[in-house]
């Protein structure tokens, strides 16, 4: 376990009377890739913010390498942000926006050519040095702006949403550079999005927050299945969230039928929340399952078809499978004891899965 | 064919109001009483009490100019500080006194700076020394100021404005401080603010009569006041028309001068 980099500890944060971030407690470990994952408003660019500096905690403490920063201003931080638009220099070319930095910090000319070459050659813009900004597309923007930011050396790099303004085909593109980029470098990255996808895709830590609160923190894989609530579940890809009580260890009862589980330590007949992801239901034929419905939605998707298949007791199944299942067929619904996910009902209003806006 | 239609009102305007007053100065500026075509008009510059009075106009104005600009841009960093909401009040202060006349405007300094005037006989209640300034070009500069500082600010405000926090915050992110800052991004950004602050206080600096006839008394003599003089008392419209030509050269020179500036801040300031 390598140590960890940045420590928040305690951090409050309102504007104007309304609580942003309430006692966040976040720890980032050196050289991991950290994703701030949420819906608009959940505090995640704040929290970006607090880190960079442009934001003062209300209370709590920002700690960086074992040193107090909370108030320290950003251009004493060793942290380098690349922001949501940009935020390029427009009276300046490429190459002396890359130079901006260095041009601060007083570094030799020579060290500076060398440095903007290299920077432009990691992000693919060799040859862009005099090119205006204006000029450049989205893409070779926030390009300019990534390399602008690592060419100090950071030992963090902050980004805020950086591929929220491109077009998607360009967005996985940057996704890849930027898991290249992060192993070229080794620096810790946190990064902070909306986009679910983007987040499993390229960080090793996925923090979920909502409201404030963070909801969970864990590895891609852990996120997805194992969410630890309903607002994760949902957040996190699609999911069918179901009211469910727990019969005994590894017995769960949803809508009346038992579906063996695999999760245990739940008290007996505790209300619970099953997850039950659309990939992971198995269409058979009705006699064959443990729950039978009529499909009553049909989308093809390319990789696989979109069913919604109601139950007899109305509740629509979202279902993702490549078995063909014509609308108003009565078709029955298995699913794997290991795919069934159990979680406590929300112990407060704000894990509830409201607003989630994608 | 409509849409030239529509031009036609404008262009008729621009005729009427322009072209042939221009032409008129031209023509005027470049015949002698008698009607010939002559260059003594303009000529009369070299005259020493002609060119004494362009070279104060044009130390004044620079002056002022400077002064509005080094008052201006911090109270326009302070307004656009503030958001929009809470600067718009100090903006609507600020320019509450531009909707009065301007000669009342200018009077009233004339009130406050006399001999026995209104500041006086402050400083005297408090056994002060009097202040005499009354006639004299810093009194023509203070009016200067005090008239044309809100069409310094406007422009330079506008433009800051419109300066994205983050590229700021992107600065400062990158090391620079406050200084560093406003050399390399505020003030270069904000360099087509200034150039038409600038340009909107020079020029009215330049070519005023009323401030220095109000402020600077008879002893003090602008071009301004000299090519009024010219039109109204000696009635020679030759040689007033000759002098502002003259006047106008300069304006379009320093112009020219500033517009080259401007092009040199698209990205060779750094």
């Amino acid at each position: 376990m390598e140590r960890s980099l940045i420590e928040l500890s305690h951090i409050s944060k309102s504007f104007d009377g309304t609580m942003v971030l309430d006692d966040l407690e976040l720890s980032v470990r050196e050289n991991s890739f950290v994703t701030l994952l949420g819906p608009s408003g959940c505090g995640k660019t704040t929290t970006l913010r607090i880190i960079g500096g442009f934001e003062k905690p209300d209370a709590g403490r920002v700690v960086f390498d074992g040193m107090d920063i909370t108030g320290l201003p950003p251009n004493k931080r060793q942290v380098n942000t690349v922001f949501q638009k940009y935020a390029l220099f427009s009276h300046m070319n490429v190459e002396e926006n890359i130079a901006f930095g260095l041009k601060i910090k007083n570094k030799p000319k020579a060290y500076i050519a060398d440095k903007i070459k290299y920077s432009l050659k990691l992000v693919n813009l060799d040859g862009f040095e005099k090119r205006g900004v204006a000029s450049l597309s989205g893409g070779q923007q926030q390009r300019v702006a990534i390399a602008r930011a690592i060419v100090n050396e950071p030992r963090v790099l902050l980004l805020d949403e950086p591929l929220g303004a491109l077009d998607l085909k360009l967005r996985q593109d940057m996704q890849y550079e930027l898991i290249r980029l992060k192993n070229e470098l080794g620096i810790t990255f946190i990064y902070v999005t909306h986009d679910q996808e983007e987040a499993l895709t390229m960080s090793d830590t996925i923090v979920v927050m909502n409201q404030g609160y963070i909801q969970q923190m864990g590895s891609p894989e852990q996120i997805y299945n194992e969410p630890e609530n309903a607002f994760v579940a949902d957040f996190i890809g699609e999911s069918n969230i179901l009211d469910a009580c727990m019969v005994r260890d590894e017995l769960v009862k949803i809508f009346g039928v038992n579906f063996p589980c695999v999760d245990v330590g739940f008290a007996p007949n505790c209300p619970v929340d099953a997850v039950i992801r659309p990939e992971d239901i198995v269409l058979v034929e009705p006699e064959n399952g443990q729950i039978t419905g009529t499909c009553t939605h049909l989308i093809f998707k390319g990789v696989h078809y979109e069913m919604e298949v109601t139950g007899e007791n109305g509740f629509e199944w979202l279902v993702h499978s490549t078995t063909f299942c014509p609308v108003g067929e009565k078709v029955g619904i298995r699913v794997d004891p290991f795919n069934i996910q159990i979680m406590n009902k929300p112990a407060s209003v704000d894990e509830e899965a409201v607003g989630v806006e994608e | 064919m409509g849409k030239k239609l529509l031009a036609g009102p404008y262009l008729l305007w621009m005729v009427a109001f322009t072209v042939i007053p221009l032409a008129l100065i031209v023509y005027y500026g470049f015949t002698g009483v008698g009607g010939g075509f002559t260059l003594a008009n303009v000529a009369a510059i070299a005259r020493p009490e002609h060119s004494k009075a362009l070279v104060l106009s044009l130390a004044l104005s620079m002056v002022s100019t400077v002064c509005c600009l080094v008052l201006a841009y911090p109270l326009a960093m302070v307004l656009r500080g503030r958001g929009i909401g809470k600067g718009s009040f100090i903006v609507f202060i600020f320019i509450l006194p531009m909707w009065m006349n301007f000669l009342l405007r200018t009077m009233a300094w004339q009130t406050l700076l006399e001999k026995n005037g209104v500041i006086n006989a402050f400083l005297g209640f408090f056994g002060l020394p009097k202040l005499q300034i009354m006639n004299t070009p810093a009194a023509i500069v203070l009016g200067m100021v005090y008239n044309f500082l809100p069409f310094m600010v406007l422009p330079i405000y506008n433009v800051l404005a419109k300066i994205d926090d983050d590229t700021i915050n992107a600065a400062a992110d990158l090391g620079a401080n406050f200084f560093q800052t406003l050399l390399r991004v505020w003030f270069p950004l904000s360099l087509p603010g200034v150039i038409s602050g600038i340009t909107m206080v020079f020029v009215p600096s330049l070519t005023t009569f009323v401030i220095s006839n109000l402020l600077g008394g008879s002893k003090i003599l602008l071009i301004g006041n000299v090519i009024e003089q010219e039109f109204t008392k000696s009635g020679n419209w030759h040689m007033g028309s000759g002098l502002s030509m003259v006047l106008m050269v300069f304006i379009m020179a320093s112009m020219l001068l500033l517009a080259k500036y401007d092009r040199g801040g698209e990205g060779t300031t750094f």
